[in-house]
């Protein structure tokens, strides 16, 4: 059919007739999508055919033309008909339509489908929610506690992997993360020393600007930057690499073959991580530290030695061991997040994109949490 | 590595029995009171139209997918009534080849069928490079050793997938859609592959599949799932049920909808 045809389409035709066992339908003109095509409800009530017994025939002969339209007008007659006892009787319509209606028929449909059943109420979709968020939380302290049983078992030594896989993971975690964690940390030390100079720069303390970024970079801003872009490079990857493995059924042949997914994928992820994370993360310190160097010694006429001087002055050990426990806590929360998700992937293409996306936002949220609550521990135990 | 095709020949006698087992998604029972026995030697096939689940089943039987009710046997012993030790003892006597071959794709096809020998035996690591050799050539990937899943076709996947299900020499191998997506002479080559696996090795094998020409060359014995009933509707030699089988839809399935026709 084309678009438009409407304006020179004949418009179709319907009469009824009482006939001694029921009615004659008539059909005449064009019943086309787009043109004018009655309604089916009451039209055999109005003749008193609706009834137990009754016959009903149709009369085609001066159809012109028909498609879906006419057949969806009849289907929906013919289920009224079903419901109401007429016998159908489609000999008077054309071969094709009713071979297509045939194939339609509800006898032809698969028996018992049901999808969820009827639409649930407001209080059975609520709780429905409240257990999936409980079976949810069950399925990450389960993962949690595999996870943590692989790294016992590998700390005694008895944990199945492969080695290669390990330096495989290593390799892409910490060197090739080297170019994004240098151009982030430089930038961010930049913008730090740039934001401190403004208010430092009304009491002449400029030289503090040193102070400013040394601890903020060192003490937090440096594993907090290494564990966003971890996050989002490395946890994405890990989820889409074990959530492609389990829509390929490769988890599956590791399971059958009695292999641990959580010993065989995980744990080394979560070992390449755990190490790389920190020297990441003082690798970033520097970085960050040379960025507020840069402000400080092109915008604010700092000596280079000055600023060095007052950024050792400022930092201590502390600081430094803060930094590196902050790093090492996301270096698991990442692993951990990619890898559930990852492994929680259900078996189509679009899942593993939502598991990519899931295990960045579940890395991230896990990173801030952590931090307000080393942040609150350090405060509580004066560190 | 011969006592199976030693045991085989001793006559017929049930390695894997089906029991009352019932297979659910949530609440929508997918199928339910499935009796079946699989002997030793037999080549037998799951066959039913598409999604009644058949791969479903294969998944129970291989104890990735624990049933909603009933118990599968294996000589004798429930498996999900096991300790895990013994599943896992169990489990070592399977060779399952995936629908898609599902070849480990970080690792070379040699060190996919290594993985499995390197972990449950305790031979030299020449010793299994021979082997992985020799297994590579049993399914003509001989030459291939070095190369990635990533770097081959979809029907090697699937052959280098078969190397890998026989790497420990299982006395149960089980394929899922083995011909799905194969070329004609690939796919009988890969049947007379598993023909001449079960007689030589005296391997039981399971196959899930709806190919007819694969059905009746290699089946011994079968199992038909019909999902408009819920229930299994035939069992039995393909060929007989061909003849013999009381049900339509069987007929049907075996005749490609031309029985039906005739009747």
């Amino acid at each position: 059919m084309e678009k438009g045809a409407s304006h020179s389409m004949t418009p179709s035709e319907l009469k009824i007739d009482k006939t001694p066992d029921g009615a004659l339908l008539t059909l005449a003109g064009e019943w086309r999508l787009g043109n004018a095509i009655p309604s089916p409800d009451g039209l055999l009530a109005g003749l008193g055919a609706a009834e137990k017994g009754q016959r009903l025939a149709f009369e085609s002969g001066k159809l012109q033309g028909w498609d879906s339209g006419l057949l969806v007008f009849l289907a929906k007659l013919f289920d009224i008909c079903r419901r109401n006892g007429v016998t159908v009787d489609g000999s008077g319509l054309p071969a094709g339509v009713r071979k297509l209606i045939d194939l339609a028929s509800p006898e032809k449909q698969r028996s018992g489908v049901t999808h969820g059943g009827e639409h649930p109420s407001f209080l059975v979709r609520v709780a429905d929610t409240a257990l999936a968020q409980v079976k949810g939380g069950r399925e990450v302290l389960a993962f949690i506690g595999e996870a943590t049983l692989a790294f016992y078992k590998m700390l005694r030594g008895k944990a199945d992997f492969r080695r290669m896989d390990l330096i495989v993971t290593i390799q892409e975690t910490g060197a090739q993360a080297l170019p994004i964690v240098t151009l982030i940390s430089l930038l961010v030390g930049m913008i730090l020393a740039f934001i401190a100079s403004i208010q430092l720069k009304m009491f002449g303390a400029q030289i503090y600007v040193a102070d400013v970024v040394g601890i903020g970079i060192v003490r937090v801003m440096g594993a907090i930057m290494t564990g966003i872009i971890m996050s989002g490079r490395t946890g994405a990857a890990f989820a889409a690499q074990l959530g492609t493995m389990q829509v390929n059924e490769e988890i599956d042949a590791l399971e059958t073959l009695g292999f641990s997914p959580v010993e065989f994928l995980v744990l080394p992820r979560m070992l390449a991580l755990m190490l790389m994370m920190p020297l990441l993360c003082v690798y970033s310190d520097l970085m960050g530290v040379l960025g507020g160097m840069v402000v400080g010694v092109g915008m604010l006429d700092l000596g280079v030695m000055e600023y060095v001087h007052e950024s050792k002055a400022a930092l201590n050990l502390t600081h430094l061991l803060v930094g590196l426990f902050h790093s090492f806590v996301f270096g698991i929360l990442v692993a951990v997040a990619g890898c559930l998700r990852g492994l929680q992937c259900e078996r189509s293409a679009s899942a593993v994109g939502y598991a990519a996306t899931s295990a960045v936002v579940t890395g991230i949220v896990c990173i801030v949490v952590a931090t307000a609550l080393i942040t609150l521990s350090c405060q509580v135990l004066g560190i | 590595m011969n006592m199976p095709a030693e045991e085989s020949r001793s006559g017929k006698d049930a390695v894997i029995e089906v029991r009352g087992l019932e297979m659910s998604y949530g609440s929508f029972v997918l199928m339910r009171d499935l009796n079946f026995t699989i002997n030793r030697g037999d080549i037998f096939i799951i066959m039913g139209g598409s999604g009644c689940g058949k791969s479903t089943l294969l998944k129970m039987l291989v104890g990735l997918k624990r049933p909603a009710r009933g118990e599968i046997l294996y000589d004798g012993v429930s498996y999900w009534e096991s300790e895990p030790e013994v599943q896992e003892r169990l489990k070592r006597r399977f060779g399952i080849l995936f629908q898609s071959g599902a070849l480990w794709s970080s690792m070379t096809l040699a060190e996919n069928v290594a993985l499995p020998l390197e972990q449950y035996t305790t031979l030299p690591p020449g010793q299994i490079r021979e082997l992985v050799s020799f297994k590579l050539s049993l399914v003509g990937l001989g030459g291939f050793e070095d190369f990635y899943p990533s770097e081959i076709s979809g029907g090697m996947k699937k052959r280098a997938g078969l190397a890998r299900a026989m790497a420990l020499d299982p006395d149960l191998l089980f394929f899922d859609e083995p011909s799905a997506g194969l070329d004609p002479i690939s796919a009988r080559l890969l049947d007379d592959l598993i023909i001449e696996l079960s007689e030589s090795l005296g391997t039981t094998v399971v196959v899930v599949t709806h190919e007819l020409a694969s059905i009746f060359a290699i089946g011994t014995n079968s199992v038909f799932l019909d999902p408009d009933v819920k229930t299994m509707t035939g069992a039995g030699d393909p060929k007989r049920l061909l003849k013999e089988s009381p049900d339509p839809k069987v007929i049907n399935f075996l005749t490609r909808g031309e029985g039906a026709q005739q009747r």
